[in-house]
């Protein structure tokens, strides 16, 4: 046996549903992009369960793909701070970078400090890499440089010191009350990865200054903003809340999550 | 077993869906709703999709572009598939608003949560949502095996894939059977569903995350790399729209307050004829 539906009835319903499939304009949740609402914190909780989970999932020293050099197919696009104005900044472009410094300074037994020629000259790494945006692009690119680690060992890193924060020379936002320089900051896993360098080379080319130039840092399994160009202090901490809006970097003070592994 | 039909010609009432399978139908409403809207948010954040692990910027592997262009009549939305350009304006796509004010947006703020750009919300509610749909999908596995579900109603059997033509039939003319069991292209929709978009939609998102790439690089060679994964996630929401809808019109052709009744309290008034079991009710 079947049921019959008369013609009238499925119109009747159809038409029904059509217009209760448009949406009257979808405004109701814009509550959710205040960075103070309950909500909305609630539901970033769901960023620490992702680090949690893949801090867990991935073990520490699991590398990134690597890629042929057939894979290279274009520049490594630009994004971001391209030209920053900062005065430090554009004296040491005109220098040539010759006077840059690369400090790491807090939770150190001693701060050291490295001119370029000095990072240069130390064990060097070459890494064929895709770079994910977090606008959903992605750009490989072949990254020469340092690894952080090594550096940080120099330094000789504090037991209690949690998280390196990367200071950088970029004014990646201008406003009337001044300048707000790009920062960045990871955990001391993504820090001591094998694939965590202090990049000065781009393509077998120096780093280009659009692209980072002195130093860019790579971290190679998070995405493109937790990778600081223009980076000139590494500063190690317990505590991420002192800098910026506090929540560890310039984009997830404006509301990116911070770990950025996805 | 008996003919049951009773004076006023009603079917008996069978409890068809259990507490489980309600339970999560619903969970997985809400999330959907928010992983669309959000997803379309995250889209609009470079509305354009590629093949292959990078996106060329210097060489031409998108098959999607939504943009705007300016034109002697103004600024016009346009969109381009397998290199084919259209102008999509008046469905929103590149370009929407009004002309005073108008929007150079992928997709039109009417469909994305937030309806102003904003990337970081999108993401938060994107990912929030995505757990919860994830766990659900976890707790329907487990129980539908357990309880049945799975290869009673979900699993196509040769004698379902043997009545599709007849089926098919009976759906043209709107002839619909309300019977105690799913009928063949009922469960083929829900296994498409279960087994092959809900699984596709999660691993190609988790592709789109270097992290998860570093831990499972497969996922990378399954997918044909990360810009492919994404444009199969994309493709993946396309199929699960058009399956909702299909599911929307199927629901209201075969009687709303039944349907929704039996997804609510789990008990479905079943055609005249429908021979009776234990538990029915009259």
């Amino acid at each position: 046996m079947s049921a019959l539906i008369t013609r009238r009835n499925f119109l009747r319903s159809s038409a029904l549903a059509g217009s209760g499939l448009i949406l009257a304009g979808c405004d109701q949740f814009d509550f959710l992009g205040s960075r103070e609402n309950p909500v909305r914190h609630a539901m970033e909780q769901a960023n620490v369960l992702t680090y949690k989970v893949q801090r867990t999932l991935i073990g520490d020293q699991t590398l990134a793909r690597e890629y042929a050099a057939s894979e290279i197919r274009q520049g490594q696009r630009p994004n971001g701070s391209t030209a920053p104005s900062t005065p430090e900044y554009m004296f040491l472009q005109m220098q040539n970078f010759e006077p840059y410094r690369l400090t790491v300074k807090g939770m150190v037994e001693r701060e050291v400090s490295f001119s370029l020629a000095e990072l240069r000259n130390m064990p060097a790494r070459s890494q064929i890499t895709r770079h994910d945006c977090v606008e959903g692009w992605s750009c490989i690119a072949k990254w020469t440089g340092t690894a952080l680690g090594p550096i940080l060992d120099m330094a000789g890193v504090k037991p209690q010191a949690r998280f390196c924060v990367y200071h950088c020379y970029d004014n990646i936002q201008r406003t009337l009350t001044g300048d707000i320089l790009y920062y960045e900051s990871s955990d001391l896993v993504d820090a001591y990865h094998p694939q965590t360098i202090l990049s000065y080379g781009l393509n077998d080319q120096a780093l280009p200054v659009s692209n980072g130039a002195p130093i860019r840092l790579r971290i190679e399994r998070a995405l493109g903003y937790k990778q600081p160009k223009y980076l000139h202090t590494i500063e190690l901490v317990d505590d991420l809340s002192p800098f910026g809006r506090g929540k560890g970097g310039y984009w997830p003070d404006n509301g990116y999550d911070w770990y950025g592994g996805i | 077993m008996s003919e049951a039909k009773d004076a006023a010609g009603k079917g008996p009432l069978i409890y068809r869906q259990s507490i489980w399978t309600r339970v999560t139908h619903w969970v997985w409403a809400i999330c959907l709703f928010f992983l669309l809207l959000t997803g379309l948010q995250i889209f609009n954040a470079h509305p354009a999709l590629y093949i292959g692990q990078q996106s060329g910027f210097e060489f031409e592997n998108a098959i999607l572009e939504i943009g705007a262009v300016n034109t002697p009549e103004g600024p016009r939305g346009r969109t381009t598939i397998f290199g084919n350009s259209f102008d999509t304006t008046a469905l929103g796509l590149g370009m929407s608003g009004t002309a005073e004010r108008p929007a150079f947006t992928g997709f039109p703020g009417a469909v994305t949560i937030p309806s102003y750009r904003d990337l970081g919300t999108g993401r938060v509610v994107h990912f929030f949502f995505g757990w919860i749909f994830v766990a659900t999908i976890f707790i329907w596995f487990v129980a539908s095996f357990v309880n049945g579900h799975i290869r009673r109603d979900i699993v196509p059997r040769p004698a379902d894939i043997a009545g599709v033509p007849r089926d098919v039939v009976d759906h043209a003319t709107l002839r619909f059977k309300h019977g105690r069991h799913y009928g063949p292209l009922q469960k083929l929709a829900y296994f498409g569903v279960f087994f092959i978009l809900f699984p596709l939609i999660v691993a190609t998102g988790l592709t789109m995350s270097p992290g998860m790439d570093a831990a499972w690089p497969w996922l990378l060679d399954l997918f044909g790399g990360r810009q492919t994964a994404r444009t199969i996630h994309f493709i993946t929401m396309l199929l699960l729209v058009t399956f909702f809808i299909i599911h929307i019109v199927m629901v209201l052709a075969a009687g709303p307050i039944n349907e929704l009744r039996s997804m609510i309290t789990g008990w479905y008034r079943a055609s005249p004829g429908t021979p009776e079991a234990e538990g029915d009710k009259p």
